[in-house]
Formats: C-alpha cells, structure tokens, sequence
C-alpha cells in the first residue's frame, strides 16, 4: 500500500446559476480589475489515501465524490491524483 | 401516534418539532439521536431544522449518512412517513429521499422573515387537515432556500402533483 495525495475540485455544473460566482466578479471589477471572465467558486478538498495503485485511488476517490463530497445535482468534480506523500517532487 | 423527531448535531428546532407533535398534534414524540439504529417504533419521522454538522461541505450533506438515515431511508422505502422541515429538507435531498438539492439563494443573503405558503392539494400523511388552496403563514430562516433539479425532474414533480406547498402572496396568488 502507498500513501497517495489526493485533491478534489468541486465546481458547480456549467449552466447553473451561480450567484456566489457572479458577487465575486462585481467585486472584481469594482476593484478596477478588468477583463474578467465569467467567475466560478467551488471547493477544494484534500486529503491522503493509502492505495495499492494509483487507479485504485482515482477509483475509491471518485466513489467519495459521487456519495458524499460533491452533489451530482448541482456540482461537477474532478479528481487529482498525486505522488504518494513525502516523495520527493 | 408515536411520531420519531431526529436530533443531529447542529439542529437546533429539534425541541420546536417535539412540541409541536405534542402539543399541535396531541401525539406522542421521542427524540431519536442521529447515532442511533432504532426508531423506537415511531409511525413517522420528522427531521427538523437547524445547522446540522455546522452546514459543513453543503447543508444536510453530512447528516444525510448519519446512522439513523439507514434507518430513516428504510422506513420510508417501506412506506413510512417522513417530514423533513427546513435543514431537514435539505437533509432528505442530500440522502436521495427526495430529488434535487437546495443552492444558496440567489440574492446570496440569509432570509429571515415570514412567508405565505399555499397548501397546493389537502391529502394524507401530511396536509389532510389543511384545504386545497389554503394560505398559511410560515417563518423561513435559510441561506440555501433555493430549489434545484433538471428540468424533466421539474416537469414530473408537477405533473405527478408533488409539490406540497407554493410560496405566494397573502391572498394565495404567486
């Protein structure tokens, strides 16, 4: 088994209203930033996950996804599989 | 009439239902803790509202695999009825008890405020005792109050008449 780094992007789904996104890019330009595209917000989530392969932990990382870390409704995710932790980079 | 009132960590209008099931429906309630595997035998399930687990990750995402939802899941799958009111709604969505998924509002505030619902049709379990266009006066306190699903699955709730209430005006009109 290895430990591998394990780091979720949960974003909501293209097409769904996103008011969060939407406040944050207001506050952008009123900033004086400007050029800004379209602005989303979701979540990171990030953790460690001791697999006998780098597929086996993509698979059960996923599988947390879809039950628990991200709601198929509104969010998308995707999922980074790293180099096992306190590997040299 | 046992009715069950579920106590997550975080809830905090647990106590309201409880009274509410004594005193507004002359029954019998019992809290039933979210670790717990028995539903003490209840007739029904209520999940109130409140913070469950802080809303952390989405309101009701985590409440939603409480011990007690295996049971809760169960029941209802077998017919029981189950009320979920406000973070208990969000909780029932988040478990797939129900479809679709409560976002932020969309005006990004917190609403706290009373509303007016209109009862859309008067049938057991739950809105039996209510007319068919009723007009009731509710308290909303919520910052994800705003209900989502895909269009087909908007389209087969109203078509199969499932939608309970609808937020109108005082005279019932939307």
């Amino acid at each position: 088994m290895t430990e591998y780094g394990i780091e979720v992007r949960v974003t909501p789904r293209r097409g769904i209203l996103d008011p969060q996104g939407k406040a944050v890019g207001g506050a952008l330009a009123s900033l004086g930033f400007s050029g800004v595209g379209e602005v989303h917000v979701g979540r990171l989530i990030v953790f460690s996950l001791a697999a006998s392969s780098e597929a086996g932990a993509r698979e059960r990382a996923e599988a947390m996804c879809r039950q628990l870390l991200a709601n198929p409704v509104t969010e998308d995710f995707a999922v980074t599989v790293g180099a096992p932790a306190g590997s040299a980079p | 009439m046992r009715i069950g009132v579920v106590t997550f960590p975080g809830s905090n209008c647990d106590y309201d239902c409880y009274k509410a099931v004594q005193e507004g429906l002359g029954a019998e309630a019992v809290f039933l803790w979210h670790k717990e595997h028995d539903l003490q035998g209840v007739d029904a399930v209520f999940l109130p509202g409140g913070f469950s687990y802080g809303d952390y990750l989405r309101a009701g995402a985590i409440a939603a695999h409480s011990p007690i939802m295996r049971e809760v899941i169960a029941f209802a799958s077998a017919g029981g009825p189950v009320a979920g009111v406000c973070n208990g709604f969000q909780i029932l969505c988040e478990a797939g008890l129900l479809p679709g998924a409560l976002m932020r509002n969309r005006s990004l505030k917190f609403r706290s405020r009373p509303v007016y619902l209109r009862v859309e049709k008067s049938q057991p379990p739950f809105t039996s005792e209510y007319e068919a266009g009723q007009v009731l006066q509710v308290p909303i306190a919520h910052g994800e109050g705003c209900y989502t699903a895909d269009p087909d699955v908007l389209d087969q709730l109203e078509a199969e008449g499932r939608v309970a209430f609808r937020y109108c005006d005082r005279e019932g009109r939307r």
